[in-house]
């Protein structure tokens, strides 16, 4: 298939940006989309241009580093990573708009490659169980029954890419933070640090200048690995908690 | 200059740090001679730590508690994103939690006997005792593992084992351990332990005085390159697999840091050792960027079959049962579809090339699942292989409920590296390799679940013992002058590569030239190889070589973010690493776990291993560019597995 890309070129953070059109030709149903821009950046470097800078890794959805906003949409029409989107969504002579994350805690590194360090500080801020190497009782000294094993499952399969903040009209990073809190806090490993983790984990999310939540729910619709909503919910619910137990 | 497969033998490679004794009692012989240093002296010294994945992650997060100042370094925008994120089936431990006859002897057994005799004794036993602690480790962090109603941890059986020893949380096995080490050392981050480079590649190693004192890494959002010194420099920066362009590894995997420190003097020990993954998505064109593995777990309840007529192109649903050939459970009826990986993706090979293959090109065999949602129900398939059945409709298109995945063999992990010792230390003291990035305890081909096991093993618990005993031996004294010469020399040849890459201005693409590279190893380094091939592909890789540095072209400049320019210097090592590869596998007449060479096999096509000849690990000493290497062997002894013909059937 034909398809007219209208792609955010931005040299660095210092520069402002502007949208460049490019046609592609001879796409195939079977590619990645990044295939798809592998294939106009082979054309580009042959042009002497640039080509276009994004990031990607793993190019099986599991890694959480490929992040574009597709016809207005993160990681694009399907859910799923832009690396498991295929070009079997579109059709021949399709314009397809490509842009960054767009959000004041992703500042734009180059062209589609944001800086997402401030999903890193949240982590470090309380998002992990203090458990030095080698001070593990056996594993099966504490049991953690199924429905709680599964709910922290469900939670810590958050691959980090930042769909949540760029779908959210408010920029807010709630999704995330509360998948980390959630698969933590619930877990018995994880009950010795369960206030000071997410009120730290909120904190430094404020920190970031993210924005605030109106459960506008735009992050559960666009999060490629289905954290559920209701996640928000139960991190605020943490939080309360927590701000009444916790004398700081 | 002298023909590069006129390669010398040089004395063998000997590891002192082996301890003696009954091989249970070794590791603990072993951290009881090592030096310690003092905990109020660690923070004197720095250890530089390059890649964040399940051994790097460990390592960074350990050596900080221990009260080492560790400075760290990633190519990705985050720790989280190594590729050990990836790996999907699980971890394997001697925890005998099935009380189905395990225990770290048999652990221990399986690994040396899967891989194919060819890695160390005390090392794989090291490596099962271990396994043990490194499930409470992560138990104990938060990682979430699949549990019973009883709210107990559940395990699987994976390829080559009969026991079930195989912890998981579903097909995101690499994902959560991962995240379980990132978290660890973000931890440590948050406590000034670690100092994080994201973003920041390794380019070369700084040696001083014999000794690794640093690296020369460049900043990939400016393209600033500067220097980073240390009292030691551990290499975790994997495999390198992404030598033959399309393998299961992330884009952006590579062999330079390794290949770097090889040409500073480490050796690299059985680089031909590769591991074709037998359970990969068949690729569907040119433009294909990676190839994607399907877990191995899947072969518990996948059956593998081609038709039994050559040509039959009639669709799997038309092809009655009688007409069906399930070869693996034919040839191998002990263990059936959960042979190993290097003789699962080997009997694939034969098939297809018997022109039994199915799908496009006849380069598949069918992974059929209608037996196992007969017998289980589909929603009990669902519940334990979901999220890879959703992965692989995404990609082909295709419903794997209805219709059998198809399959075919891709590179996935390399077996080989730097050479290290019992300590895990490599040729140059004081530079360390860990994970995937050493030669490691697999030998000839690793079974499944056991990558994340040595990851781990090494990251959390034996580099952080070993280490002590360099650093004790060699105590802070001074900081590196970053005028000394080395440094210098060191500095002035990364940039006048980096220089030259951005001059040439060509007209082939870096992606052409990686393309070219890695379809002639798959060629004639892949699942079959044979001394014409070989030598064939020996020849050509200099033309390359020289081609390439004639028509590279590289947009943009040094002094910014440059993808092109990322990709053309990594291919720079690759073009003379998979000239040492093939030369090994030249030079290993035998066929053993992953290596398999055409003129050793049984009378009924099994691979032939030749242990009076070749039981001894290959470390390669670097010369000079397309110079030829010295060859250093060091011999194994086995005390306790003693070797004989692998058989599965």
């Amino acid at each position: 298939m034909k398809l007219t890309l209208r792609v955010w070129r931005q040299r660095n953070a210092q520069e402002p940006g502007a949208m460049a059109t490019y046609e592609v030709d001879n796409i195939s149903a079977d590619m990645s989309f990044l295939e798809m821009l592998d294939t106009l950046n082979e054309e580009l470097t042959l042009a002497g241009e640039e080509p276009v800078a994004f990031d990607h890794d793993c190019r099986e959805g599991i890694c959480g580093a490929c992040s574009l906003v597709i016809n207005g949409d993160a990681h694009g029409p399907e859910r799923t990573t832009t690396c498991q989107l295929h070009m079997r969504s579109f059709a021949d002579g399709d314009t397809i708009d490509i842009e960054p994350w767009r959000a004041s805690a992703f500042p734009v590194i180059k062209d589609l490659v944001v800086d997402r360090s401030s999903f890193d500080r949240i982590i470090q801020s309380g998002g992990y169980i203090s458990a030095p190497t080698g001070t593990a009782p056996d594993a099966h000294a504490t049991p953690v029954p199924k429905p709680d094993a599964d709910f922290a499952f469900e939670h810590a399969e958050c691959i980090g890419c930042g769909a949540c903040v760029a779908a959210c009209p408010n920029g807010s990073a709630m999704l995330f933070t509360s998948a980390k809190v959630n698969h933590l806090n619930v877990l018995p490993q994880g009950a010795p640090e369960r206030e000071t983790r997410v009120l730290d984990m909120v904190a430094q999310m404020d920190e970031e200048g993210f924005g605030g939540c109106t459960l506008t729910g735009e992050c559960a619709t666009a999060c490629p690995k289905g954290i559920p909503l209701p996640s928000i919910a139960a991190m605020n619910k943490e939080w309360l908690r927590a701000t009444r137990k916790v004398r700081r | 200059m002298p023909d590069y497969t006129q390669y010398r033998t040089g004395e063998p490679a000997v590891d002192t740090k082996a301890p003696e004794g009954p091989v249970n009692e070794r590791w603990d012989t072993r951290r009881f001679q090592a030096k310690l240093v003092n905990p109020a002296n660690r923070r004197k010294h720095t250890v530089i730590v390059v890649g964040t994945g399940l051994a790097g992650g460990a390592a960074g997060a350990t050596l900080a508690e221990q009260g080492y100042h560790v400075v760290q370094f990633c190519f990705q925008d985050s720790p989280r994103r190594a590729h050990s994120v990836a790996a999907q089936g699980g971890i394997n431990a001697a925890k005998n939690y099935r009380n189905d006859g395990d225990s770290i002897h048999r652990l221990f057994y399986d690994t040396v006997k899967g891989g194919d005799f060819r890695a160390r004794e005390s090392n794989v036993h090291r490596l099962a005792q271990i396994s043990v602690e490194i499930i409470d480790q992560c138990v104990a962090q938060g990682v979430p593992f699949a549990r019973e109603y009883g709210g107990l941890l559940d395990n699987r059986s994976f390829g080559g084992v009969q026991v079930s020893r195989t912890f998981y949380a579903r097909g995101q096995t690499g994902q959560q351990l991962l995240l379980g080490a990132y978290q660890a050392l973000s931890r440590q981050i948050a406590t000034g332990g670690v100092e994080l480079h994201a973003r920041t590649e390794m380019l070369d190693l700084i040696v001083v005085d014999g000794k690794a004192r640093g690296i020369v890494a460049r900043d990939l959002v400016t393209g600033k390159i500067d220097t980073y010194f240390a009292d030691a420099v551990v290499l975790a920066t994997g495999g390198y697999g992404n030598v033959f362009y399309l393998s299961t590894n992330a884009m952006n995997s590579n062999a330079t840091a390794i290949w770097r420190a090889h040409r500073r003097g480490a050796y690299m020990a059985n680089p031909c050792f590769t591991q074709i993954h037998p359970t990969c998505i068949p690729r569907t064109g040119d433009h294909q960027s990676k190839l994607t593995l399907m877990s191995e777990s899947l072969r518990n309840d996948g059956r593998i079959w081609v038709p039994k007529a050559e040509g039959d192109t009639r669709p799997a649903n038309q092809i009655p049962e009688d007409e069906r050939d399930y070869y693996l459970e034919r040839i191998y009826p002990a263990f059936g579809n959960l042979v190993p990986r290097d003789i699962a993706s080997r009997a694939a090979k034969n098939v297809c090339d018997e022109g039994r293959g199915v799908g496009p090109g006849g380069q598949g065999v069918y992974l059929d699942f209608a037996e196992a949602i007969q017998r289980m129900g589909r929603k009990a398939v669902e519940a334990k292989y979901g999220n890879l059945f959703d992965m692989y409709q995404r990609i082909t298109d295709e419903d794997p409920y209805t219709v059998p995945m198809r399959i075919y063999p891709a590179v996935h992990y390399t077996m080989g590296g730097l050479w290290v010792d019992y300590d895990l230390q490599t040729t140059i003291p004081g530079l360390f390799a860990i994970g995937e990035a050493n030669f490691s305890d697999h030998g000839a081909n690793r079974l499944g679940a056991s990558a994340l096991m040595q990851g781990l093993a090494d990251g959390y618990f034996v580099l952080p013992s070993t280490i002590n005993d360099y650093l004790a031996r060699n105590p802070h004294t001074e900081n590196v002058d970053a005028e000394h010469p080395a440094v210098a020399e060191v500095v002035a040849e990364t940039e006048d590569r980096i220089n030259l890459l951005l001059s040439v201005d060509g007209d082939r693409t870096p992606d052409s030239f990686h393309r070219e590279i890695g379809e002639l190893m798959w060629e004639y380094c892949g699942m079959a190889r044979t001394e014409d091939g070989l030598r064939k592909a020996l020849a050509k890789i200099p033309e390359i070589r020289e081609e390439f540095w004639r028509r590279i072209k590289v947009p943009g400049t040094g002094e910014q973010f440059n993808q092109s320019l990322e990709k053309a210097n990594r291919i720079v090592d690759y073009l003379e690493l998979a000239e040492l590869m093939c030369l090994d596998a030249l030079h290993r007449a035998e066929s053993c776990g992953g290596h398999f060479r055409e003129e050793s096999q049984t009378p009924d096509g099994e691979a032939e291993r030749r242990d009076e000849e070749f039981s001894y690990a290959a470390a390669w000493e670097f010369t000079v560019t397309g110079g030829a290497p010295v060859l250093h062997k060091e011999d194994l002894v086995f005390e306790y597995v003693h070797p004989t013909q692998r058989s599965y059937a």
